[in-house]
């Protein structure tokens, strides 16, 4: 199977801090890694590192995506090649309605592929039918961008952008944070709708709830910057019984 | 004193001139309001309410004033495309300071009045003489510069009961091939239960330096509803100081949106007066300001009765090097119970060269009042061109659709859809550096 991503001794500081500290991961197409950890470790960093957050700075090591350097890419163009990232805190933007927002996305990303602008009839239907995979009210479609979403309203926004975008590479950063039971298996489901052979996502969580409903091919544990244990699905489990302590006592010395 | 001195001197000299061709009320009013600008001269910088705007250095230009009126050649085909055609609209033109007719070719209710002011003051003095610089003569010495030198504008008359159902709209222009200073006086009379909805576009811009005046003094009768929609598209070279004094009596409307999208050096001074109870008003602000651009907005609303409601939104988006002031004032006094009063004024400065300077102003004497303001300095949201870029929009696309929204709630807040269509799209195509003011102007050509 061919890489779809390739991190390579990833180091990465924000405010001169280094948070990651050398991280390793490779994601082949059509594969599903978990990325678990406790607080602090670097899980967030690392989404937003991949996706070219400016707040970020890259001090060491290399990332490939398709074979291509990612840390040169603008962060639009990240999303035009398939990258995706659902956001942990999806932000408001007042005034800008979803159609409008989903509709320069759409097309930034045709012009991108050389492609004529997607016309309205095709756009509207387009976006009725990913409504309908996260159950998402047409009325909010008509709202600005998450303003006054509750958080599951919000979660099921990111899944519908998502849809829409088709991407190739997913990155769902705590998707189940602040997310009630029918909304987690909402979102999951739509999640599962939309996965491909030749689709991958890397599942950033603190606990292992999602990954009941989204089940990864290979599971990584994050700690201090880096990636100090990777396995089956099983390894869910262990974590689940037996908590963080003993990954950090292990990693002490 | 050497600037007022000169136009003082300017109207002594030519005093003679000046009322020939104008009306008694005119020229009554004229000469006590040279008195009060003798008085106290151009404002200085020291001045609480010209803080941040040097007017005086305004004045400073060598320009022409069409004192003996001088016939300006208009030729209807060569004024202008305005930038907010097909209205359904009654059209007018200031030209100057002189009334032009518009060829809308609309018929208006029985009784309405859109005419020159001068010659509806020399018909029918006691229709206007209840009206006419009653509020003006209480402005500074910029209202009483126009009073002194004002002969001419519009008058727009509106009888109890009567409903102008298309837009009114009056396009001023400056003409002329030197640098010209004129004063535009406009009078509109809103009597008991009427309603109308009034567009005034400012056009005057000319190549040369260009400066003008404009006292706007509108009466609000019992129950009557007026909105005002006043855009400005001039040039950089342009200076604009106008006055609007606003007089609403029990249960009128009025509603104002005042929207700067190009120009020069502009104050706009807007003084709303409540004065029966019930009444309304609702005012709105929308600044785009690049360049050198100086705007500076001051609105005083004043409740002097109780259970009246006035909401007012000044926003600003300043660019490059550009200054913005805001100075709202809400003045409720002890009369003025039950008001319900609400301020908010929001600034994007987009350069750290920009410049915006607010202040907004409660003085409440009632107790039992709901009254609230805030006001804000910022830039962009990050987080929200940061979350755009991810989903795929390039950084400039995003922030222009960031300030598109941010203008947009202002845009919002006008009633006429086709108007509103309009500024949608002139506020993006402005956002965009895609508006040059001359584009459509057939005087720049």
């Amino acid at each position: 199977m061919e890489n779809l991503l390739e991190i390579k001794n990833l180091h990465a500081t924000i405010d001169g801090k280094e948070i990651l500290k050398g991280i390793d991961l490779t994601v082949k197409a059509g594969e599903v890694h978990a990325i678990m950890g406790p607080n602090g470790s670097g899980k967030s960093t690392l989404s937003n590192v991949l996706v070219g957050h400016p707040a970020y700075t890259v001090t060491e090591g290399e990332v490939y995506y398709k074979g291509k350097n990612l840390l040169e890419m603008s962060p639009e163009d990240r999303s035009h090649e398939g990258l995706f990232l659902s956001f942990q805190y999806p932000v408001e933007i007042p005034g800008v309605s979803i159609t409008n927002f989903m509709r320069a996305a759409i097309n930034a990303k045709r012009q991108y592929l050389e492609l004529e602008p997607m016309n309205a009839t095709e756009f509207l239907k387009m976006m009725r039918e990913k409504r309908a995979l996260v159950n998402l009210d047409s009325k909010l479609a008509n709202r600005s961008v998450n303003e006054g979403f509750s958080g599951g309203e919000k979660k099921r926004n990111e899944i519908f952008q998502m849809a829409m975008l088709e991407p190739t590479l997913s990155i769902l950063d705590e998707t189940d944070s602040g997310l009630d039971i029918d909304a987690l298996r909402i979102v999951a489901e739509g999640v599962n709708k939309l996965k491909r052979e030749d689709t991958s996502s890397l599942v950033i969580t603190h606990y292992q709830r999602l990954l009941d409903y989204i089940k990864p091919d290979i599971v990584h544990v994050l700690y201090n910057g880096k990636i100090v244990k990777t396995a089956g699905p099983e390894l869910v489990m262990e974590l689940e019984e037996r908590g963080y302590d003993w990954i950090k006592n292990e990693n002490k010395q | 004193m050497s600037q007022e001195q000169e136009y003082i001197d300017i109207f002594e000299q030519n005093l003679a001139l000046i009322k020939e061709p104008c009306a008694e009320l005119l020229n009554e009013a004229r000469e006590k309001a040279a008195i009060r600008f003798k008085a106290t001269g151009f404002p200085g910088t020291k001045e609480e309410n010209w803080l941040h705007s040097n007017v005086a250095k305004r004045f400073a230009t060598d320009y022409g004033m069409n004192l003996g009126r001088v016939e300006v050649n208009t030729d209807r085909r060569t004024l202008f495309t305005c930038d907010v055609p097909n209205l359904n609209t009654h059209q007018a033109f200031i030209v100057n300071d002189t009334f032009r007719d518009g060829e809308s070719g609309k018929k208006f209710p029985d009784g309405v009045i859109l005419a020159s002011l001068n010659r509806i003051a020399e018909e029918s003095p006691s229709l206007l003489e209840p009206y006419y610089n009653t509020l003006a003569e209480q402005g500074d010495s910029i209202a009483q510069f126009n009073t002194m030198f004002a002969q001419d504008g519009i008058v727009l008359y509106i009888p109890k009961n009567t409903v102008v159902e298309e837009t009114v709209q009056i396009v001023t222009l400056l003409q002329a091939n030197v640098e010209m200073l004129s004063n535009r006086r406009l009078l509109v009379i809103l009597e008991e239960n009427s309603q109308a909805s009034l567009l005034i576009c400012d056009h005057s811009a000319m190549e040369k330096q260009t400066l003008s005046t404009q006292v706007t003094e509108i009466f609000i009768g019992r129950g009557a509803q007026l909105d005002l929609y006043e855009l400005e598209e001039t040039a950089y070279s342009n200076t604009r100081l106008s006055h609007l004094f606003v007089r609403q009596e029990a249960d009128s409307r009025f509603g104002h949106s005042n929207i700067t999208l190009t120009n020069g050096f502009t104050r706009n001074y807007i003084s709303v007066s409540l004065e029966g109870k019930g009444a309304e008003a609702d005012i709105n602000g929308l600044v785009i300001g690049d360049k050198n651009q100086h705007t500076d907005n001051r609105t005083i609303v004043d409740h002097k009765t109780g259970n009246c409601n006035s909401n007012e939104l000044y926003k600003y988006i300043l660019d490059e090097q550009s200054t913005g002031v805001f100075a709202g004032k809400m003045l409720i006094r002890p009369d003025a119970q039950q008001t319900v009063s609400q301020q908010t004024n929001r600034n994007l400065c987009l350069t750290s060269d920009a410049h915006m300077y607010a202040q907004p102003q409660l003085e409440i004497y009632a107790d039992d009042v709901k009254c609230s303001h805030g006001s804000t300095v910022g830039q962009l949201d990050d987080n929200a061109l940061f979350y755009m870029q991810q989903r795929g929009i390039p950084a400039d696309e995003a922030r222009h659709l960031l300030m598109y929204a941010f203008a947009g709630e202002v845009i919002e807040n006008i009633k006429i859809e086709a108007l509103r269509d309009r500024l949608h799209m002139l506020v993006e195509k402005r956002l965009r550096g895609e508006l040059n003011h001359c584009r459509t102007c057939a005087l720049c050509k």
